[in-house]
C-alpha cells in the first residue's frame, strides 16, 4: 500500500519536474527571439532610470566602469565561472564529503 | 555522478550569466547623496549584526561555513542572472535572499547579499557604491526577512516544505521590490507626494516581478525540498526543522 503510495508520488513529482521544464524550454525560446530583437531593456532602464529621469536624477558612470564593449561580458563570464566554481565547490563539500553515511555505505556496500 | 553535476554547475553558471547587465539595483548617483546616507544608516545594524552572528555560529560549528560559502555563491549568481519575461518585455533578476533567509537566517542573509552587491557594484557595472546600503536595505533586509518570516509562519501551520519554500521565494522578491520602489520614490520625488509616485513605480514593476516572483519561488522551493531530501540533518542544525519533522 505504502510503496504504491510512493510510486504514485514519485510519477507526481516526474510530472511537475517535466512541466517546469517544458514551461522553461517555452520560456527560453521565446526569451531567444525576443534578444534578437534587442529592444528588451532591464527594469534598471525601464523602470528605475526612467522615472529618475522624469524627476531630474540621472544614473552616473560607476567607480570602475566595466561597461566597454565586451569588457562587461567578460566580467561577467570570469564572475559568473568564480560564483560557479565556489557554488559546485560548497556543495560537494556538503552533499558528499559532510553528509552523513547511510547504513549501506557503513556496511562497504557500493550502489 | 555528483562530481559531474557540481563541474555541470560551474560551467553552465557563466553561459548563464553571459549578458548586459539588466539589473534593479538601484544605478550609481540616482540617489541624492542625503537619502543614499539614510540607507547607508538603515543598512549598517544590519550587515554588523550578520557579521556578530556569522562569527557566533562559525565558532560554535565548523560546519556552518560550507554553508554560508554555497549560499553567498547562490546569492551573487542569483542576484546578476538577467531572465527576460516575455509577456513584460523587460529583463530583471530573482534575488535569492528567499532561499538564504530561510537556510542561514536573516542577519547572515544580510550580510551575504551585502558582499554579493559590493562585488557586483565594483566590477560589474551592477548597482552603484553611493546606492549600495539602499540596494542592502531593499534586496538583503526586505528580502530575507520577508522569506524567513514567511517560511516559518507557514511552517509553524503546518504547510509542506515545498509550498512554505515557495511562498517565501516569492514574498522575498516582492518585498524587494516593494522596497524599492519605496527608495526611489523617496529619493527622487523632490517637491510631489509620495505616495502617487510610489504607486507609478511600483506598478510599473509589476509586469516583469509578477512572474520573476513565481519563478524565484519555484526555485526556493526547489531548493529547500532538495536539501530536505539529501541533508535534512543539516536542516535540523539551522533550525529549520524541528528533528521530530525529520523521519530519518
Amino acid at each position: 500500500m505504502r510503496s504504491q503510495k510512493s510510486r504514485v508520488g514519485s510519477q507526481k513529482r516526474r510530472r511537475i519536474i517535466f512541466a517546469f521544464f517544458l514551461l522553461f524550454t517555452i520560456h527560453c525560446s521565446l526569451c531567444t527571439a525576443v534578444f534578437a530583437s534587442g529592444k528588451w531593456q532591464g527594469v534598471d532602464e525601464s523602470v528605475v532610470e526612467k522615472y529618475a529621469k522624469e524627476h531630474g536624477r540621472e544614473a552616473v558612470a560607476p567607480l570602475i566602469n566595466t561597461d566597454r564593449g565586451d569588457l562587461l561580458l567578460f566580467v561577467f563570464l570570469a564572475a559568473g565561472a568564480a560564483g560557479g566554481f565556489v557554488c559546485g565547490y560548497y556543495w560537494r563539500i556538503l552533499m558528499v564529503e559532510k553528509a552523513p553515511k547511510t547504513k549501506k555505505e557503513d556496511r562497504g556496500i557500493s550502489g | 555522478m555528483k562530481t559531474a553535476l557540481s563541474v555541470g554547475a560551474a560551467l553552465l553558471s557563466p553561459m548563464l550569466l553571459v549578458s548586459n547587465a539588466y539589473a534593479m539595483h538601484i544605478s550609481e548617483g540616482i540617489l541624492p547623496w542625503n537619502w543614499a546616507a539614510v540607507w547607508f544608516g538603515v543598512a549598517a545594524p544590519f550587515v554588523a549584526f550578520g557579521l556578530y552572528r556569522l562569527r557566533k555560529l562559525s565558532s560554535v560549528d565548523l560546519s556552518f561555513k560550507p554553508l554560508v560559502g554555497l549560499l553567498a555563491a547562490v546569492v551573487f549568481i542569483i542576484s546578476c542572472m538577467p531572465i527576460p519575461v516575455p509577456t513584460a518585455g523587460t529583463c530583471s533578476h530573482p534575488c535569492g535572499t528567499g532561499i538564504s533567509g530561510i537556510l542561514v537566517g536573516p542577519a547572515i542573509s544580510v550580510l551575504i547579499t551585502a558582499v554579493a552587491l559590493l562585488i557586483q557594484a565594483l566590477f560589474l557595472a551592477h548597482g552603484g557604491l553611493s546606492t549600495w546600503g539602499a540596494d542592502i536595505v531593499s534586496m538583503g533586509v526586505m528580502g530575507s526577512l520577508a522569506g524567513f518570516l514567511t517560511f516559518r509562519a507557514l511552517r509553524s501551520m503546518k504547510v509542506s516544505m515545498g509550498v512554505s519554500g515557495f511562498m517565501a521565494g516569492l514574498f522575498a522578491d516582492w518585498a524587494t521590490y516593494l522596497a524599492t520602489s519605496a527608495e526611489l520614490a523617496s529619493g527622487i520625488r523632490g517637491d510631489s507626494p509620495f505616495l502617487p509616485l510610489f504607486g507609478k513605480i511600483l506598478i510599473a514593476f509589476v509586469p516583469t516581478q509578477l512572474p520573476l516572483g513565481v519563478l524565484e519561488g519555484a526555485m526556493t522551493a526547489g531548493m529547500v525540498v532538495l536539501l530536505y531530501r539529501k541533508r535534512p540533518d543539516l536542516l535540523v542544525k539551522m533550525r529549520v526543522l524541528k528533528p521530530e519533522e525529520v523521519t530519518l
